[in-house]
């Protein structure tokens, strides 16, 4: 009887979860993006530092031109190994427009750690109109917005063909892609093999691009993630043994009943 | 049993004025006497209790670095998630709190049904429980707007658009809810403060809830009365120190969500900002909502069971009538105590409606499953006929059965069925 | 039900009393640790956050402001007093004794070059801030500033000499970037 029951909730909880988790992926993307490996997965990952630098590289010379990363602080870099002036400098490199100063007006400055990432364009309007009406997303949570989405960037990246299939009209300024929803995509093939020059003399096939500037989007979606892993471990094993010794406690106390 | 903690005299003091200890002891101490023979499943109350402090506590500091403004709630919360110290820790204890919070609560109400809880003198106890779940309900539903995500916006403006069924005066109503023409800041702003409201309104139910549960104790696997001293042991120790171990337990599988698998019960559109021009193309609400949801899309102008009860379409819509029938499958069991005519209160001895008892928890799972799957094809068809299954359930099958089964033979008492067997 | 230890298993009831009675002190010591260190992470969450944290420093042009003014910034969001000093108020200042204040400090101590002074702009006592930044102003009786809510008279070094304060008004960590640019902070 007892079993009849655990298993019937333990089925429902599977169930119920996999609702929650496969339901909306079914109908958003068209193809199943194969499975990766990645450094961060697990109850020990960790982002691969050298990847997650490559990364930023890939962002900086080929995302950030049309696409955002507002949610991330410069200063964040800090917290997977970049140093104080490496930050600087690399904020450095942007504008901000600050403001009013003493006579009211707005000037531009140069970016500082504590801003965030400097967007492409101003506004969604602007993004829009010189990305023949399209608004390229923002990458902050990218890899958490998307169902399995570490896998799903890395094949979106990888998955463009030259020509659409027989048979499937493409619009105009729109590229074939396997694992977008509907296939058409505004966005051109970004990468290609050697498309950045790595300045840790990485080869830079097109398939260690996407590794890499996915490790970077994942990192920027979650620079929690490896202090979570940490202080899960220490609460698991403390949970473990006050449960254990309530355990005992509790046969302990209920021994005269039995 | 002489107690110690009672001669000091600071507790003297105290209990002379006000006799707070006592009152304690006697509602979950020694001297509250309890059935020997409870299982691990009723520890599913005291666990629902300590997620509603872990809820309350965790939302509070939440609190203090949301920002309700359709502008900045969004970025506020992945500030949580980003700057403020363990905000992430503390916004995950709140996320899969809520599922943790219902996963209690819906065992809980299944083991009511499974033993009888609610019948004869619990139904008030079984009516306040009811309540509590509606509030919880009501609760979940605008503390998942809070984030402003794409599921936040968006099941906003579905649910509230259930108002617009009634009659004559739905579209008023829906924009009274709203504040404006759409789910907008006032909206918003409103939500958060009754989100930080509601769950004080269920703690008062709660009390009340357990004075109701105080007045003639708990129920127990065997469903029959206590008749004596030999059938009890005093709550303290003996379930205090159940229900703690309950608890660990429970935080052991909790925590593994919080800390690796936070996002499982969610849903990655939550981490896209709302757009009010764009629907995602598959909106699900929590999986919590699920069975309703499903309950709510079977209502089309096909549907059999919507032909009856609109008599043909001839007195309401069948939206109208979704909504209807979504919120009565849970009012219904406000009803059950009296639905269910059965003398005995535990399945253990109803050869029968045990079986209708395990077909309808699965009903109501697949009901769940439906409700997450898109509403097209042959998933249409079995959600009418789930839903249909589900209110025949309640309505005909538990008192029919009630009426015609014949029960087991049940025990003299629990202490004599424990001797029986063979403890 | 029954008082007695299982006899089988060959245990007295005394044994069976202190294990219990130990188990009962580990589990509590260990729960009560856990809770302890659960409630951390709620409490530091009321700390300042990274984002706080790291907007901590403010840059002042000085070359405005003249001899004999001053000029409030905000610094981490409270007022920051930056005062161009006049010689007759440096000299005031540096000929008292430092003993004889009820916050002991000299004046060299308190200022960078001796026409700057910049301090935080906010009473030792209960954190009013205190009048005298502009012309027309009350100074005080020491001719510096002085604080309105409850009667703390400061000098020309901001340092208390009269009143319930007990502290000099606090100098923030700053340097001179080049001769008119100063980041506080």
């Amino acid at each position: 009887m007892k079993k009849v029951i655990l298993s019937a909730f333990a089925a429902a909880t599977i169930a119920l979860g996999n609702v929650a988790v496969t339901g909306p992926a079914e109908a958003a993307s068209g193809v199943k993006p194969p499975a990766q490996e990645w450094s961060w997965t697990g109850p020990f990952g960790t982002f691969d530092r050298a990847s997650l630098r490559r990364g930023l590289q890939v962002y900086s010379e080929v995302c950030s031109g049309c696409h955002s990363l507002n949610l991330v602080a410069y200063r964040a870099l800090g917290e997977v190994g970049f140093s104080e002036d490496e930050i600087k400098a690399f904020a450095a490199e942007f504008e901000v427009t600050d403001g009013p100063d003493e006579e009211g007006e707005m000037f531009e400055r140069e970016a500082r750690p504590a801003d965030m990432f400097v967007s492409p364009f101003a506004n969604d309007n602007a993004a829009r109109a010189s990305n023949n009406g399209a608004l390229p997303p923002d990458l902050s949570l990218m890899t958490k917005a998307r169902f399995n989405g570490p896998d799903y960037v890395h094949a979106l990246l990888t998955g463009y063909e030259e020509e659409a299939p027989e048979g499937v009209m493409l619009m105009d300024g729109m590229s074939y892609n396997h694992y977008f929803a509907g296939n058409q995509i505004a966005m051109a093939p970004p990468i290609d093999d050697d498309s950045v020059e790595y300045a840790d003399g990485t080869e830079a096939s097109k398939d260690q691009i996407a590794r890499d500037v996915v490790t970077f989007m994942a990192w920027a979606a979650e620079p929690e993630l490896e202090e979570r892993k940490r202080l899960g471990l220490k609460t698991m094993i403390f949970l473990l043994v006050l449960t254990g010794l309530l355990y005992a406690l509790k046969r302990k106390i209920w021994s005269d009943q039995h | 049993m002489a107690f110690k903690f009672f001669e000091n005299p600071v507790v003297k003091w105290v209990e002379y004025r006000m006799p707070v200890f006592s009152f304690l002891d006697h509602s979950l101490g020694s001297s509250y006497p309890t059935p020997k023979n409870l299982n691990y499943w009723w520890n599913f109350g005291s666990l629902a209790g300590m997620i509603l402090v872990i809820m309350i506590v965790s939302g509070i500091v939440l609190a203090m670095n949301y920002t309700p403004h359709v502008d900045y709630a969004f970025e506020s919360v992945e500030r949580i998630m980003r700057d403020v110290n363990y905000g992430w820790l503390i916004r995950y204890i709140h996320m899969n709190g809520g599922s943790a919070f219902f996963i209690c609560v819906y065992i809980h109400l299944f083991r009511g049904m499974y033993f009888g809880s609610y019948k004869e003198p619990r139904e008030l106890l079984w009516i306040i429980g009811v309540f509590i779940l509606l509030a919880m309900m009501a609760t979940a539903f605008m503390g998942y707007v809070l984030p402003w995500g794409q599921m936040s916006f968006w099941g906003a403006t579905v649910i509230t658009n259930l108002f617009s069924a009634i009659p004559f005066v739905g579209d008023s109503i829906v924009t009274l809810l709203w504040g404006g023409f759409s789910v907008d800041n006032p909206t918003l702003n409103r939500f958060f403060s009754l989100h930080y409201l509601m769950p004080f309104v269920i703690v008062g139910l709660v009390v009340f809830h357990i004075w109701a549960l105080h007045m003639h104790r708990s129920n127990n696997p065997l469903g029959i009365d206590v008749k004596g001293p030999e059938d009890m042991i005093p709550f303290h120790p003996y379930y205090t120190v159940k229900d703690l171990f309950g608890m660990g337990v429970f935080m052991l599988i909790f925590m593994f969500f919080v800390f690796y698998a936070p996002n499982f019960f969610g849903e990655p559109d939550n981490y896209i900002k709302a757009n009010p021009l764009v629907t995602p193309p598959h909106i699900v609400p929590e999986w919590y909502f699920l069975p309703y949801y499903a309950i709510l899309r079977a209502f089309t102008t096909d549907f059999f069971l919507y032909q009856i009860v609109s008599l043909g379409g001839f007195l309401m819509s069948a939206k109208l009538a979704g909504v209807l029938a979504m919120f009565a499958s849970i009012l219904l069991f406000l009803l059950l105590p009296w639905l269910d005519r059965s003398k005995v209160r535990s399945n253990r001895f109803r050869p029968i409606n045990f079986w209708f008892f395990w077909i309808f928890f699965l009903d109501c799972l697949f009901l769940g499953y439906i409700g997450g799957k898109p509403a097209e094809g042959s998933f249409i068809i079995m959600g009418q006929i789930a839903t249909t299954y589900y209110f025949a359930h309640i309505i005909l099958i538990i008192p029919i059965v009630s009426i015609l089964e014949r029960p087991k033979p049940i025990p003299e008492s629990i202490s004599s069925a424990v001797t029986a067997a063979g403890h | 039900m029954s008082d007695t230890a299982n006899p089988a298993a060959g245990i007295s009831d005394e044994e069976e009393k202190s294990r219990r009675d130990f188990l009962i002190v580990a589990t509590s010591v260990v729960g009560g640790l856990g809770t302890a260190l659960a409630v951390w992470p709620f409490v530091h969450s009321m700390n300042p956050a990274k984002d706080t944290l790291a907007l901590s420093t403010t840059e002042v042009d000085l070359s405005p402001i003249e001899e004999g003014q001053s000029i409030t910034v905000t610094w981490q969001g409270k007022p920051v007093f930056v005062r161009n000093r006049t010689a007759a108020e440096i000299e005031t200042a540096r000929s008292v004794k430092a003993a004889d204040l009820i916050d002991p400090e000299t004046d060299e101590a308190r200022v960078q070059k001796a026409e700057w002074l910049i301090m935080v702009g906010v009473c030792t006592h209960l954190g009013c801030i205190p009048l005298g930044q502009k012309a027309g102003e009350p100074k005080g009786d020491y001719d510096g500033w002085f604080c309105p809510c409850h009667g703390s008279h400061y000098d020309t070094s901001g340092r208390i000499r009269k009143g319930p304060a007990p502290l000099n008004l606090p100098i923030p960590a700053y340097e001179f970037l080049d001769d008119s640019i100063v980041k506080i902070g």
